[in-house]
């Protein structure tokens, strides 16, 4: 018997989803727009960084024992409004004095350290991590499905240590088009048992005879593929692109890469 | 009960004197010659010179073959991919492990008689693991190349060194991965080291002292026919390693060998012109290393499709003629058939989707079609099959071999100075992958969760009829494969793949037989021998070689 292997929403051509992903991923650098810095804002950052910072954090940023700007590592600071705070009224009982620079130099600078001190990069927007907390919490509807430090459902990939294995970029771009950012393990699947079991729930792993789910109960099952009478695998996240606004979008970004496992 | 009895040890010390002039069987020239007519004996690395990996055994069939019961299982003590081929002589397993040593095992317990341990050079480069695919037997003799580019001959009753010869210099980044090809009195051996601008060559050495008999170099040199198609001293960097064993034709005393990329990999641009006998097949005289023809693959190749596939070689009527072919699935997409006598071109069709070109013309040369910067060249870089030994069944007529479909890589092109031992690759590449950052395929991939999908790409296995260059059947699976193959007469073919399932399956019809999940990654092809009438067949998976028979 040969079970059916279906992928919903995924019947074009290699070639033609090669194209789509070129252009969406125009079409997502718009939709980004407002969740980013523009890469004028870094070209001129690195400029001021460089008259402005260098003399004391090195041309890498990780001359000042415990920061590493490039990596975003600091010693207290989050989100970018503690970033222009520390900047304008300076750190450390004296040790970082305040400077007075203009708003479009400020943003540079922070532009600049958030694509990681490449003027080729991407900087995305982060936001406060308290309020990016409420929001996971209540009106962004994050904790509905995703579960975090043992608290919240299981279906959806848990979240302790998302911060440790995501860039903001990529955070920001499963809020924002979820679609092009889900990666392909995490698909939402529905099977059919030849025992007339129907189980829907998200993938975990799969090989040439099996596959391993978390079903909707949250429970781990282990099907084997002669057993099945249909497999649908579906291109569709299970969630919507967010309605958040940009500034709400950089809070939970915050939020999220501060979730680096047990503390 | 006590079965060691401390008795008659003067009779025995005698027996052992009369026995030692009267050694072991001798596994001379002419039993490798004929190894396909001892199929109780796995004697070569593709299991005979045709490198059919075919065998006559067929104990085993389609109906008893569920009955497989695991017999011994011996532990790898070295981490990396065992990749290593097992050679069976009359009940006794010669196998390597990395980085360079060898053992001989009992075929039927697994115990080990003897272990020969090299330590290669600490300054030995190798671009893509500390591989060694195994050894070769003449007489009384193991041969063993090594990762420091040395030949070494081993006793193979006792182990000990006979000698010990450098092939190339390792400071120049030359090593031996591959199993030596034995032929009459000599061994041959080619060398690795195509991403560090090496000048590859095929060396023949005498079996009995280790003195180089011939070398020959895979790039032409000054004054030498088809130098001109390199510029300049590009020749002198220009890769072309031989890093898989070759095959041999007696009537024809010819051997041939797979030629692997020119070097930078993947700037084709700084180095124009053909780039001959990168990614070619060569013909070489097995006395003299002559070059008698060779056929190229990928001319002036801009994505490293090394042609170190194994030459398949077959007596058969091709079209209504009986010809001398040889059959080719090569890493860059298409599948050949060749006249091994001229090197003539006869048949060559894509098997996987290729896009970086548009077809053959009717001398089997591609009609090139680069893709735009930034977009996807199919197949990707480990290619649409790589090094992993095919089979081919002459009672099916059918060549057997691991593809990787649906694979892409986007090329990053960039100019690069050679330094001797320094990485010498032109660029960098990225694979096609579903989602921006999403995990990605490459060489030895593993981790338990298979979480970069069938997306990236997947393995094909394919039965290829030599008579069309088409595609018969196909069985898929959902990781790719570095397995090769291994076909019996009793028409199963047994292959694995990265997810650790040894498969048996129908050589007729692709029907899957029988599987059991071994755990780990097969990254090379089972081998099948028989002692005191029973067959047993041999994997390594991960970091266990298992030996399955029937129960009794």
């Amino acid at each position: 018997m040969k079970i059916r292997i279906l992928r919903i929403a995924r019947l074009v051509t290699l070639a033609f989803s090669v194209l789509v992903a070129v252009s969406s991923q125009q079409a997502f650098a718009q939709e980004a727009g407002d969740h980013q810095y523009t890469s004028e804002a870094v070209q001129a950052g690195l400029q001021v960084y460089t008259q402005q910072c260098a003399l004391c954090h090195g041309p890498q940023g990780d001359l000042v024992d415990g920061i590493n700007l490039s990596l975003g590592q600091f010693r207290t600071v989050q989100s970018d409004t503690d970033l222009v705070a520390v900047i304008s009224g300076g750190a450390g009982e004296g040790r970082m004095p305040a400077f007075s620079l203009r708003a479009e130099e400020l943003n540079g600078i922070v532009a600049y350290i958030r694509a990681g001190f490449d003027p080729e990069g991407v900087a995305v927007k982060i936001g406060d991590p308290v309020r990016g907390k409420e929001l996971f919490e209540g009106e962004g509807q994050c904790a509905d499905c995703h579960r975090v430090r043992g608290v919240g459902p299981r279906t959806a990939p848990d979240l302790s240590n998302i911060g440790a294995t995501r860039t903001p970029a990529s955070l920001q771009r499963n809020m924002l088009d979820p679609a092009t950012a889900l990666l392909p393990i995490n698909r939402p699947v529905r099977l059919v048992t030849r025992f007339e079991e129907t189980i829907v729930g998200r993938r975990l792993n799969e090989d040439t005879y099996t596959v391993q789910v978390i079903d909707s109960q949250e429970r781990l099952r282990s099907l084997k593929k002669v057993d099945l009478v249909s497999y649908e695998i579906s291109d569709e996240p299970s969630k919507q692109p967010t309605t958040m606004s940009s500034d709400e979008v950089a809070d939970v970004i915050g939020y999220l890469l501060t979730l680096r496992g047990l503390e | 009960m006590r079965l060691t009895n401390r008795i008659s040890t003067i009779g025995i010390a005698l027996f052992i004197c009369i026995a030692a002039t009267n050694a072991s069987a001798q596994v001379s020239y002419e039993r490798i010659l004929h190894a396909q007519d001892e199929p109780e004996n796995w004697l070569t690395y593709n299991g005979g010179y045709k490198s059919q990996r075919y065998s006559q055994l067929d104990q085993i069939t389609p109906q008893n073959v569920s009955d497989l019961k695991l017999q011994w299982t011996l532990q790898n003590q070295v981490f990396g991919a065992w990749q290593s081929n097992p050679i069976v002589v009359d009940g006794i397993m010669y196998v390597t492990e990395r980085p360079n040593s060898v053992m001989a095992v009992d075929a039927i317990t697994g115990r080990v008689f003897w272990k020969y341990r090299h330590v290669p050079a600490e300054n030995a480069l190798i671009c893509c693991g500390a591989n060694n695919r195994g050894v070769a037997v003449l007489d009384d003799k193991v041969f063993m190349g090594t990762l420091d580019a040395r030949l070494i001959a081993l006793d193979r009753v006792t182990g000990s060194a006979l000698w010990d010869v450098e092939v190339g210099d390792v400071d120049l980044a030359y090593s031996v991965t591959m199993a030596p090809l034995v032929v009459k009195d000599k061994v041959i051996v080619g060398v690795g080291g195509g991403e560090f601008g090496i000048r590859g060559y095929v060396a023949a050495y005498d079996a009995e002292t280790g003195e180089e008999a011939w070398k020959t170099y895979t790039i032409p040199g000054p004054g030498e026919p088809n130098h001109d198609s390199w510029e300049g001293d590009d020749w002198e960097h220009g890769g072309a390693p031989v890093w898989i064993t070759g095959s041999f034709d007696p009537e024809l005393n010819l051997t041939y060998w797979g030629v692997g990329n020119p070097g930078p990999d993947w700037n084709a641009g700084q180095r124009p012109g053909d780039n001959l006998y990168s990614d070619s097949v060569i013909a070489l005289d097995s006395d003299t290393g002559e070059l008698k023809w060779y056929f190229q693959f990928t001319p002036n190749d801009a994505y490293d499709y090394d042609s170190v596939q194994v030459p398949v070689l077959a007596d058969i009527v091709w079209r209504g003629t009986p010809r001398k072919i040889m059959m080719w699935a090569n890493r860059n997409g298409y599948f050949y058939v060749l006249d091994r006598v001229t090197g003539e071109f006869l048949e060559g069709k894509p098997y996987v989707t290729v896009n970086w070109s548009s077809g053959l013309d009717a001398n089997g040369r591609p009609i090139p079609t680069p893709q735009p910067e930034g977009m996807p060249t199919f197949p990707g870089n480990q290619g649409g099959t790589n090094w992993y030994p095919p089979s081919f069944s002459p009672r099916t007529g059918l060549f057997y071999f691991s593809a990787w479909q649906d694979y892409a890589t986007i090329y990053r092109p960039e100019e690069s100075d050679y330094e001797p031992g320094r990485a010498f690759l032109g660029g960098g590449f990225s694979v096609l992958a579903p989602a921006p950052g999403a995990p990605t395929i490459g060489i030895g991939r593993t981790n338990p969760i298979n979480n970069w999908t069938n997306e990236v790409g997947f393995a094909s296995l394919k039965a290829m009829d030599p008579q069309t260059g088409e595609e018969v059947w196909s069985y898929d699976q959902f990781d790719v494969s570095d397995s090769g193959m291994l076909t019996t007469a009793s028409d199963i073919l047994f292959t694995g793949g990265r997810e650790g399932y040894f498969h048996a399956i129908d050589a007729r019809n692709g029907d899957m037989l029988w599987n059991v999940n071994l755990g780990g990654q097969i990254v090379m092809a089972p081998v099948t021998f028989s002692v005191d009438g029973v067959q047993y067949v041999s994997v390594i998976s991960g970091h266990a070689l298992s030996t399955f028979a029937l129960p009794n």
